[in-house]
């Protein structure tokens, strides 16, 4: 179901429609077939203007079972169409989604247009001549399914065709290829639908176009930082959902000098990559909450250490294994808070799935400007989510500039802590004659880098680690607020509800209400101008996938009465969630 | 000053060396100062990674690159480090807590990889740095601040770990054992691959006395098999003892008149499997004598050599890059 659903979505966004795609499926790879918990879904949404969500609700839904039907029946619109698969909807298919009566003979779905289809043997059926098993020909129902939809909305099956003929050979291929072509001509053929719809290319800004996913996008981040930096990229991960894809893709690169490494464990992931910061590679790391709670304390001895380092979080529902595959913004006080000591480090959130591309690079100019680590957030609804993005042209991009001090001849000893205007200190490369110096977690005295233990030293050494953290405000991409500069109501949001928050601001504001939209990327430190931004407000309304971390985050550093949006349901938000708590906030009716 | 000061400054940094005075650890450093200046490597070009524990200061003395790690960790520090400087000589210092305890894992993982790193194992069989805890080479019955009546669980053994790991070098000496420590670390330093080297190292502050039997020298000799390469296990103050195979176990037998060296097992340190490397670390005194010297040597291709990583300049992976972003469905949007 994931592959049909990102095959609409590529036929979509070839078209030119903008596109937005939310996959939901359950954390096993083969969960219990046709109960409500082995339901895999996949949501797109398209259309010939500009896309921010993969939206509230849906106009057609395909329900591949009853379980499928029952569990997202919810989202569909009213007088929305439903495809079902007549076939499923036996004895066996009602018990296990526990439906006591058949929901298409008993009139629950008579405000919907209903489109009963025989999928599994109308497609069986078609396939027949390719000669493949049974259990092969069922699973062709998907295209067959696809077909139908192809048909509903106009849409051409040659991508999908092309699809086909390069993943798979031979009688698959034929099969599969003619349940696509069953499926178009049953929705031409039959008589159950009463319309087709026309969706036309959205007009977005020129150039070239490909979809992404908020992991794609930073795997392609990864390597374009690189090679602006003029580094070999070791990107080291032990596998987990939902970031293992980062590691899938980067390791695909090596034909630009992209090294991977799949460790023993999340510990080793990212002390391999210290090792490769500490040699003068690209040194990064990705995994997801529980993954980065085995990272933090070499997180803390790369803070000590001084060296940079990326360290990637694809935020999932917590706490523990919590929801493998579902989306929440429940790590934000482990990024910014979670370590012993006084160990801070830049943070910044990725917006959305081609967001993760400038946001990486600019976390990579940061980590080796100030000579830290940084971490990079996403979440499971951006890592999976696709949104066509404009290829940039790399010639383009601001190189990241490193100086490595030089081979040193004199007699003077090398500082190693030494500090320039940002409180960094150099970059010394082993195998640099005269630069031969030693690091480790234990306090270093500032200058020489010697072990020290004396008490004015280490207070010292705290306070610069701090205000050099400070100090990445300087090197921070501008932030706007949405709207006007000041207001009722300040919307601030950031991760990967920029879409949803800044549809429902916009919705908000065409009904006259004074809100405005501020969407951060930079979490640790905040904006310097951030202050002043939330005092053009009478009120603040932050609304993120967790039970308030940056509304606290917010109350301590500005003083500023904030309340929250809140959801920790492994969903994202959806638009009417904003605008009914922006009225609220608003004390008025939505 | 002589040639030979000379060079020796060359490797000693100037930092305080803080061991306990008469620790075993000031033994082994001073064979690691005497032989990093006779392998023709500049101390730039070698880096030290160490974990957590009194033998992992070690690079904080030496005026080389160095990297006071995170415990246990060192092994996968320096994997990433090799990783991506394949120039480099990087040494692993570590004891029998830091690689057999806390980062048992990354140990293992290292040596199946074969990464070309260097790993010095000081096992002194106890805590020192956090005070007197038993380690996981401390032996049944041992009494410590944290086991008052004894340890009571069995031992690892690091050579086993190291063979059952694959290690392509597998070595053990004895610090205070000063020429054959140093052979054996510059072995250590000649071989391509991982290398893995035991060294008893004396705790006199918590655990005293642990190596007497492979130490004193009025005694060590009847304790201790020397092994080398296409030698016979010959072994007693006297060279009257010796080791054979009998069946499928190693026994001690007296040289004279029922047996001769012809008799005795023959070492091969370039054996096809590690099979009988394996019956060599598992001698065990006060058994059996414990051998000393290098179990095996073998060649395999590196972690970096089977690594499909390319080395490129600036301008292949740009125009790489660029066909990589490229790639897949892509469509156009006109003005």
């Amino acid at each position: 179901m994931q592959l049909a659903g990102s095959q609409v979505a590529l036929t979509s966004a070839l078209l030119g429609n903008d596109i937005a795609t939310f996959p939901d499926y359950p954390a096993e790879i083969r969960a219990p077939k046709g109960t409500p918990a082995g339901v895999s879904g996949f949501q797109v949404h398209f259309s010939s203007e500009t896309v921010m969500t993969p939206g509230d609700s849906v106009d057609v839904l395909v329900a591949m079972n009853p379980a499928a039907l029952k569990s997202n029946l919810s989202y569909l619109k009213p007088h929305g169409t439903v495809i079902l698969d007549g076939d499923a909807f036996d004895a066996k298919g009602l018990r296990l989604a526990k439906y006591e009566q058949n929901p298409i003979e008993d009139g629950s779905l008579s405000s919907f247009q209903l489109v009963e289809a025989p999928i599994t043997s109308q497609t069986r059926a078609a396939v027949a001549e390719a000669g493949v098993s049974h259990k092969v020909a069922t699973r062709c129902r998907n295209f067959f399914a696809m077909g139908i939809i192809y048909w509903l909305y106009g849409r051409s099956l040659d991508a999908t065709i092309r699809f086909i003929d390069s993943k798979f050979k031979g009688d698959i291929a034929d099969a599969d290829k003619l349940a696509l072509n069953a499926g178009w001509n049953f929705g031409e053929t039959t008589e159950a639908f009463e319309r087709s719809y026309y969706v036309p290319a959205a007009t977005p800004l020129p150039g070239k176009y490909r979809n992404v996913t908020g992991n794609e996008a930073l795997a392609f981040g990864l390597a374009t930082a690189a090679h602006l930096s003029g580094k070999d990229l070791f990107y080291s991960a032990y596998p987990i959902t939902p970031a293992s894809d980062i590691l899938h893709r980067v390791s695909r690169f090596t034909e630009c000098g992209a090294r991977t490494f799949q460790a023993e464990d999340e510990i080793a992931a990212i002390c391999s990559a210290i090792g490769a910061s500490f040699g003068g590679a690209m040194g990064t790391t990705g995994s997801s909450g529980p993954g980065i709670a085995l990272k933090t304390e070499a997180m803390g001895y790369a803070v000590m250490l001084e060296l940079p380092l990326l360290v990637i979080n694809v935020q999932r529902g917590g706490p523990s294994t919590g929801l493998p595959t579902k989306v929440e913004q429940t790590d934000l006080f482990q990024a910014v808070l979670g370590r012993n000591g006084e160990a801070p480090m830049p943070v910044l959130a990725a917006s959305g799935p081609s967001d993760c591309f400038a946001t990486v690079i600019e976390a990579w100019r940061i980590a080796c400007k100030l000579m830290t680590p940084v971490m990079i957030l996403s979440d499971a609804f951006t890592a999976n989510g696709a949104e066509p993005w404009l290829i940039p042209d790399i010639d383009g991009l601001e190189p990241i500039e490193i100086e490595h001090p030089g081979v040193k001849t004199d007699d003077t000893p090398f500082l190693p802590y030494q500090r320039d205007d940002l409180l960094s200190r150099p970059w010394a490369l082993p195998g640099t004659a005269g630069l031969t110096h030693r690091i480790g977690g234990i306090e270093k005295e500032n200058g020489t880098g010697a072990i020290s233990y004396d008490p004015e030293n280490h207070e010292t050494m705290v306070q610069i680690r701090s205000d050099k953290v400070a100090n990445a405000q300087q090197l921070f991409s501008p932030v706007e607020i949405y709207g006007d500069s000041t207001g009722d109501l300040l919307v601030v949001s950031w991760g990967g509800t920029l879409g949803t928050c800044r549809e429902a601001v916009k919705q908000s504001r065409e009904t006259g209400q004074k809100v405005s939209h501020l969407h951060l990327r930079h979490l640790n430190p905040f904006p310097a101008e951030l202050g002043a931004m939330l005092n053009g407000f009478d009120r603040v309304l932050v609304a993120e996938l967790n039970t308030g971390q940056l509304r606290q985050l917010l109350r301590a550093e500005y003083l500023v009465n904030a309340t929250g949006l809140n959801k920790v349901r492994g969903q994202p938000f959806w638009i009417e969630d904003v605008k009914t708590a922006i009225s609220a906030n608003l004390g008025q009716e939505n | 000053m002589s040639a030979v000061e000379k060079i020796k400054a060359d490797f000693a940094s100037d930092q305080e060396v803080r061991w306990c005075p008469g620790c075993g650890d000031f033994a082994i450093f001073a064979q690691m100062k005497k032989i990093l200046p006779t392998l023709g490597v500049n101390p730039e070009d070698v880096a030290f990674v160490s974990g957590i524990g009194c033998s992992s200061r070690f690079p904080y003395y030496l005026e080389t690159f160095g990297m006071h790690g995170i415990h246990g960790r060192a092994p996968a520090i320096a994997t990433g480090l090799k990783r991506t400087r394949p120039d480099l000589q990087v040494w692993v210092v570590t004891g029998d807590g830091d690689a057999l305890s806390i980062g048992c894992t990354h140990l293992l993982h290292a040596l199946r990889r074969n990464v070309d790193i260097k790993i010095l194992l000081f096992n002194n069989r106890i805590y020192g740095l956090t005070k007197g805890q038993f380690s996981p080479t401390s032996p049944p019955g041992l009494v410590t601040s944290s086991t008052p009546m004894g340890t009571v669980h069995q031992p690892l053994h690091p050579l086993k770990i190291a063979l059952a790991s694959n290690a392509t070098f597998v070595a053990r000496s004895v610090d205070t054992n000063a020429k054959h420590l140093g052979e054996i670390l510059r072995r250590t330093a000649a071989h391509r691959g991982s290398a893995f080297v035991e060294i008893y190292q004396n705790c006199h502050i918590f655990n005293d006395g642990a190596f007497d039997f492979a130490k004193n020298s009025t005694i060590r000799d009847d304790h201790t098999v020397e092994i080398a390469q296409g030698q016979p296990l010959v072994f007693g103050k006297q060279r009257d003892k010796g080791i054979r195979l009998n069946g499928t176990e190693l026994e001690v037998i007296s040289l004279g008149e029922d047996y001769g060296e012809d008799d005795l097992l023959v070492h091969d340190e370039k054996a096809d499997t590690s099979a009988v490397a394996q019956m060599l670390a598992e001698m065990q005194h006060p058994q059996m004598p414990e051998v000393i010297g290098v179990l095996r040597d073998i060649q395999l291709p590196t972690h970096n050599d089977l690594m499909p990583d390319e080395t490129v300049s600036a301008d292949v992976r740009a125009q790489k890059l660029k066909a990589i972003l490229n790639s897949g469905e892509t469509w156009a949007v006109k003005n």
